[in-house]
């Protein structure tokens, strides 16, 4: 656990205390049978939001507290664990993240104030469809005028029913440009997927949405470069969630070995299944490393952040995965059961390594990175 | 930490290092220039070096200078590793006896022992060697046999002791022997000898690597004094597993981020129409291996600020030293891999000296595992202390 201050302390306590009582695993539950389209719960959205978590990436003139990443690593690594959807990392952390490293004045005033306080949801609309872009889009954008207007699909957009505001990724003839587009833009159809877990996806479907000069958050050509350093800061944040996730699937699985009895004995006597514990307790540690080490470099804007965020999202993927795995294994019969919380932390797990990204795709980015 | 340091401290060790590291060692690695060993032996500016930094009671930074150290603090030796670390310089003092048993003299020792063993430790002129694996006890160290028998004026050991690291060139050994056969832990005691001893016999053993680092140590009939004992008659046990507290602390320290292996890779291999290392099974392995050795380091560091400021919370060593020498195995096979027909030499022409480097480095790494506690007994030590699994028996 990385060297905390005061402050962050206490935002790690007051997680905590709030998710124990808020945000258990039937949290989760209780959104897959209510089968809404918004994918989160948002009273809960707003408690997180009166705690101040939406606006700890935002600078206090705005409403925010501009208390900085690792700070938002903790609360979302505690949420994680209990795998509670919400768009805290799309919205506080991705769409904050763009409109501060791209935003104008005028942007910036008209949406930080309401991402801050939670009245307002924004998520970028970045996968096509198979597979994160890797430097291809798609869905165009054509001038029209001194607006644009924009054609094409994104699929899935996590939260994209319920989002108002869209920070889209679009291809021009000088490059990608980023656009704000309003959830009720004209032209622009959502329809909801259902999911392995509830995340609100939605295709979004662009027909010749007509957007005004305003709407340009990045011009072409300088869209890519924006989107790279927000993808790091979403793909760190979404390790620091998958670390709490496995950090969560251990400790059910060893308080399980510790109490299931078979052949007489406590079946955590059995040396092989201890073996596999203790390297699961050393890949979780290795990935909390990593995973602090670029949170941290977030917050000192050090240089080598790209490579940082590729090894912490990679990490936390093939973890998140293997451990989930396991915990269905260790459980037996049991972590088979839709009863049972070990199919969540499974579906989790793909769903979290897809997002912004999956393992591979950071592997090979990190590779170039390093010149391999 | 280095910010307590007076002022001026820095300044006055690198000019020293300037004056008088030879530069014929810089960027040398300090591994086969272990001082245990036959190489630091037979090297000159080796030797002197080695006396300088005695001389200036850097062998032994921390400790006082009764013990043959330098009395400063942490915090200076600190300094002193830095500026060694930006010329390349390196402490030319690592040994058991540094590494391993000065540590547990200065806890476990009497007075009368530590003025006598701690200086030539501190000043690297007497060599240890650790005696405490036997050809029956291994991982389950405390079923050693070595008999050691009270004669009145002194005790009189018989045994047979095996993988004693050095041993060849060692003058001492630190040994767990038997003093009371009817108890298993509790019938153990440390006791250190001569290796000049009557009755001491060192047979070299060769490794797979084709060094003879270690020897069966054969002790027939040794007489050693009756104060040669440390910690009390029957308490060796206490101070074996702090000593080999020690051990584990600087084994898994050993080994921090090791440089980019890509370089190599794309010499030997070439590169494709990319720019990528032309063998994509292979890259992705160094890939991989990469990435874990960097998130290595990183929990290195971690766990250095965390103890630092005492949050209780750091990685468990024995789950630290697991990575270890998983991320550093795995390198030695991809290097290997790497070299392809020139990473099969063994000695002699054909081949560059840094190809059959590697190829020893890559066979000697197979240790890393076994020694100090191999890696199942690592994950036991997990199992039991870190995730409070109940004992397996
Ligand atoms: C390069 C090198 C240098 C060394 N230097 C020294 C030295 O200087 N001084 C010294 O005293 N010793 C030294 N050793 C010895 C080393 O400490 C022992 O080899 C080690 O303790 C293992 O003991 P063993 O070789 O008898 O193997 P064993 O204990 O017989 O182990 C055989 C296999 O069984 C496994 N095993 C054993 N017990 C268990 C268990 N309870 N649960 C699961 N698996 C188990 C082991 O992990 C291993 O895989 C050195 C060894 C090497 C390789």
């Amino acid at each position: 656990m990385a060297v905390l201050n005061e402050e962050q302390r206490m935002l790690r306590d007051g997680a905590e205390a709030w998710a124990l009582d808020r945000a258990p695993v039937t949290a989760l539950r209780r959104l897959r049978e209510l089968d809404g389209q918004t994918g989160f719960d948002p009273d809960l959205y707003a408690e997180m939001a009166e705690m101040g978590w939406t606006g700890i990436l935002v600078p206090e003139e705005f409403g925010g507290s501009d208390f900085g990443h690792l700070s938002l690593g903790l609360i979302v690594e505690r949420l994680g664990r209990t795998l509670l959807p919400s768009p805290l990392i799309d919205s506080a952390v991705a769409a904050v993240g763009a409109l501060r490293l791209a935003g104008n004045a005028a942007q910036q005033e008209r949406f930080l104030p309401a991402l801050a306080s939670g009245e307002l949801v924004a998520v970028l609309a970045l996968d096509e469809d198979r597979r994160h872009p890797q430097r291809q889009v798609a869905l165009a954008a054509e001038r029209d005028g001194d607006g644009w207007r924009l054609s094409g699909v994104k699929r899935p957009v996590p939260f994209g029913m319920a989002a108002g505001l869209f920070i889209v990724p679009a291809r021009t003839t000088d490059g990608v440009a980023l656009f704000l587009v309003d959830g009720d833009a004209a032209g622009l159809d959502r329809r909801a997927l259902r999911e392995v877990l509830p995340r609100g996806a939605a295709i979004l479907s662009f027909d010749n949405v007509a957007v005004g000069p305003d709407a340009l958050l990045s011009p072409p050509g300088e869209g890519q470069g924006v989107l790279d350093r927000v993808l790091d800061r979403a793909c760190i944040c979404q390790a620091a969630e998958m670390l709490g996730a496995a950090v969560q699937a251990f400790e059910t699985t060893l308080d399980y070995l510790k109490t299931r009895k078979q052949f007489g004995r406590i079946i955590g006597q059995f040396q092989a299944l201890q073996h596999r514990a203790a390297n699961l307790y050393a890949e979780l540690e290795l990935t909390r490393s990593a995973v602090e080490a670029a949170l941290a470099a977030l917050d000192e804007d050090g240089d080598d952040i790209p490579v940082l965020a590729s090894l912490a999202k990679a990490l936390a993927g093939d973890t998140l995965r293997r451990m989930a795995t396991e915990m269905i294994q260790l459980h037996g019969g049991i972590g088979m059961t839709d009863e049972h919380d070990a199919g969540f932390y499974l579906k989790r797990a793909r769903v979290a390594d897809m997002s912004f990204g999956n393992a591979a795709f950071h592997r090979e980015r990190y590779a170039r990175l390093c010149g391999y | 930490m280095a910010d307590d340091v007076e002022q001026g401290f820095r300044a006055e060790v690198a000019e020293w290092l300037k004056a008088n590291f030879p530069a014929s060692l810089a960027y040398k690695n300090p591994q086969p220039y272990h001082n245990d060993g036959a190489l630091a032996d037979a090297d000159a500016d080796f030797q002197l070096w080695l006396r300088r930094i005695a001389d200036k009671g850097w062998g032994a930074v921390t400790w006082a200078p009764e013990y043959g150290g330098a009395g400063l603090t942490r915090a200076h030796e600190a300094v002193i590793n830095q500026e060694m670390a930006r010329i390349g310089a390196f402490n030319p003092n690592r040994s058991y006896g540094m590494m391993m048993l000065g540590p547990t003299l200065l806890e476990y020792a009497d007075d009368e022992q530590k003025l006598r063993f701690l200086p030539g430790i501190a000043k690297g002129t007497v060599r240890w060697c650790q005696g405490f694996s036997e050809p029956g006890a291994g991982s389950d160290l405390a079923s050693l046999q070595t008999k050691c028998i009270d004669q009145g004026d002194h005790w009189l050991v018989n045994g047979q002791k095996i993988w004693t690291s050095g041993a060849n060139h060692a003058h001492w050994c630190f040994c767990l022997v038997r003093t009371d056969t009817s108890r298993k832990q509790a019938g153990i005691s440390f006791l250190l000898i001569d290796m000049s001893s009557p009755g001491v016999e060192a047979r070299p053993i060769t490794l797979i690597s084709g060094t003879t680092h270690f020897a069966e140590v054969f002790l027939t009939d040794v007489q050693v004094p009756k104060e040669n004992i440390v910690g009390g008659v029957n308490q060796g046990w206490a101070v074996a597993k702090r000593l080999l507290q020690f051990e584990r602390d600087s084994l898994a320290g050993n080994r921090a981020e090791a440089p980019s292996l890509a370089p190599l890779a794309k010499r030997y291999i070439g590169e494709d129409a990319d720019g990528r290392i032309a063998d994509p099974d292979l890259r992705r392995r160094l890939i991989l291996n990469s990435m874990r050795s960097r998130a290595y380091s990183q929990t290195f560091q971690r766990a250095a600020r965390e103890a630092k400021a005492g949050t209780g919370t750091s990685p468990a060593l024995s789950a630290v030293k697991n990575l270890g020498s998983d991320v550093s195995q795995e390198r030695g096979e991809l290097i290997v891999e790497i070299l392809g027909n020139r990473g099969l030499g063994w000695e002699g022409g054909g081949f560059e000296p840094d190809e059959l480097e590697a190829t020893r480095a890559w066979l000697h790494s197979k240790a890393y595992s076994i020694y100090g506690g191999s890696f199942e007994i690592q994950n036991n030590i997990t199992a039991k202390r870190v995730l409070n699994l109940p004992d397996y028996q």
